[in-house]
């Protein structure tokens, strides 16, 4: 039951907690305590809405930074990570296997700003022996949506 | 022209579908939130779709054998044998139709002779009884009680069967009651079904969509596998309405002259459809399971909402329909659906489109997501509160 409370809530943070315990035959209370466990926990790390910015007159850019560095002796690629996301632009940042080490999601202003904070913050970085930056060109799909027109039920009514 | 001189009479005095009446009024109407639809809201699997546009680039677009690709027959056949314990030959016993409609169709036109009666569970899906009468054939309808559960029960059935009965209809999981046939509930009917020559016309087209214990089919008891045409297809299992394919499963003399009226009706099901049907029916199991687990999240939370509102809701275990009963608000379903439909811009079917046995109920569909079904239940649970 626990997963389930994960599962639905990783469909649709806006789920409440009365909704969930219908859903599932429960007391609200119970599930509230539950998902305030799971966050105290930090397996529910935050709520977010998608928003697709390109909707809007709002600019940005996004890139996607391939970075290979030098693992640290005992800690290995920690301290490089934890360096690179603690910057507030850095939206993501991955261990990756294969051609390089770190991958880093990067969003900025302009295509102009992602590059400066490329050039001035991580290639400079000591562990950092190379960096190949390429910009999103267009996001057609994220975090399990499909970004284009809004749904509407298309369905007919037949029987 | 005079056309109802031209128009065959036994056409004319069908009467179009009650559901139909209630659809034709939401259409124009904008701001009303819908619990009507009688499909899945989730799209066909990709996997699935993609099998069909997969056939058709790479020219897969003749008619098939009329009874459809062997692939998918024998698809059919290891399916049926895999979830229902059901074992057909898939060269003599199966056919692929347009629908689990057209399955039912031909079914009724390959038995009915003139003055035959058929009996048909009431509540049900609106086309059995029209079918029947157009073939000369006289639906009995066997009223269903929600004290029994909607479920046909001996002594219901009992008095009903004649020498003139030819067979009759199962419909379970059934719409629009949500009610289900368990194993011990067939078991009951069963010796009044074996004692004489009766055909069992079971529409299993929600037979994936049972919630608290997996489907029987009628067919997989001792005897009754002769005497069943079983239809089902892979619209509601699939979420594959639009895809219009079915399929009849019964003993060869049966399939033999539903197959003709098939061969010169239909020719065949579309071939995309078709092939979009083998990759469904052998690499779809996952998919049914998720779906189901959506739907029953939904059931349970609809139910709960309902009965929280004072209103008595039978639990409904199968297909995507609750049945809630409104007799006690002093109108005709039709009059209630309307007011909520006025007052509170929500549109469910009045159990009246469903037969006479169904008045006093009322249709609410679940394939809906969450939040779509809160909001409406919030009108619903306004709308009680000012009844009441």
């Amino acid at each position: 039951m626990d997963k389930k409370i994960l599962e639905l809530l990783e469909q649709d943070g806006r789920l409440t907690a009365k909704q969930i315990a219908m859903m599932l035959s429960k007391e609200e209370g119970d599930i509230k305590k539950i998902i305030e466990e799971y966050e105290k926990e930090g397996i529910i790390l935050g709520y977010k809405a998608i928003v697709d910015w390109d909707k809007t007159d709002r600019e940005y850019a996004t890139a996607l930074i391939e970075l290979k560095v030098t693992p640290q002796y005992n800690r290995g690629f920690d301290a490089i990570a934890e360096r690179i996301y603690n910057y507030p632009e850095v939206q993501s940042v991955y261990l990756m296997s294969g051609a390089y080490d770190l991958c880093v999601i990067l969003e900025g202003k302009t295509i102009r700003e992602v590059a400066l904070f490329v050039a001035q913050r991580l290639a400079p970085l000591e562990a950092v022996t190379s960096t190949a930056t390429h910009f999103v060109l267009r996001k057609y799909k994220d975090k399990g949506v499909i970004y284009g027109p809004a749904n509407f039920d298309e369905r007919g009514n037949c029987n | 022209m005079d056309y109802s001189k031209l128009l065959s009479d036994k056409v004319q005095v069908i009467k179009p579908s009650g559901i139909r009446k209630f659809f034709d009024m939401l259409s124009g109407m904008k701001d009303v939130i819908s619990l009507t639809v009688g499909q899945p809201d989730f799209p066909t699997p990709y996997h699935i779709s993609n099998a069909a546009v997969e056939s058709i680039t790479k020219n897969k677009t003749y008619y098939t054998s009329n009874s459809g690709l062997p692939e998918l027959r024998e698809g059919i056949a290891n399916y049926l044998d895999r979830r229902f314990d059901l074992r057909y030959d898939p060269a003599s016993e199966i056919f692929v139709t347009v629908g689990g409609s057209e399955a039912i169709d031909m079914a009724l036109r390959a038995i009915i002779n003139p003055g035959d009666e058929i009996i048909v569970p009431e509540p049900c899906f609106v086309c059995y009884s029209p079918l029947i009468e157009i073939m000369g054939g006289v639906a009995v309808p066997l009223y269903t009680d929600v004290k029994d559960r909607f479920k046909v029960t001996p002594e219901k059935l009992r008095p009903l069967l004649s020498d003139k009965t030819k067979a009759i209809v199962l419909s379970y999981p059934n719409n629009p009651t949500g009610a289900i046939m368990t194993k011990q509930d067939l078991e009951k009917i069963l010796p009044d079904l074996l004692s004489r020559d009766i055909l069992v016309l079971s529409d299993e087209i929600y037979g994936e969509l049972t919630y608290t214990t997996a489907h029987t089919s009628i067919a997989s008891f001792p005897g009754m596998r002769e005497r069943t045409i079983v239809v089902s297809g892979f619209s509601k299992a699939y979420a594959m309405t639009g895809w219009r394919l079915g399929y009849v499963a019964a003993p060869a003399p049966i399939i033999k002259q539903m197959l003709k009226l098939h061969q010169y009706g239909i020719m065949c099901a579309s071939t995309a459809s078709q092939y979009a049907g083998v990759e469904a029916i052998n690499s779809g199991d996952e998919d049914i399971q998720y779906m189901k687990e959506q739907y029953d999240l939904r059931r349970v939370y609809v139910v709960k909402r309902l009965r929280g509102m004072g209103i008595e809701c039978f639990e409904p275990e199968g297909a995507f329909y609750v049945f809630p009963r409104i007799d006690n608000f002093g109108m005709t379903s039709e009059a209630f659906c309307q007011k909520l439909l006025d007052e509170k811009r929500v549109a469910i079917v009045p159990g009246s489109a469903f037969g006479a046995g169904s008045e006093g109920f009322a249709r609410i569909s679940y394939a809906y997501s969450i939040d779509h079904l809160t909001i409406a239940l919030d009108r619903i649970e306004e709308f009680i509160k000012d009844l009441k």
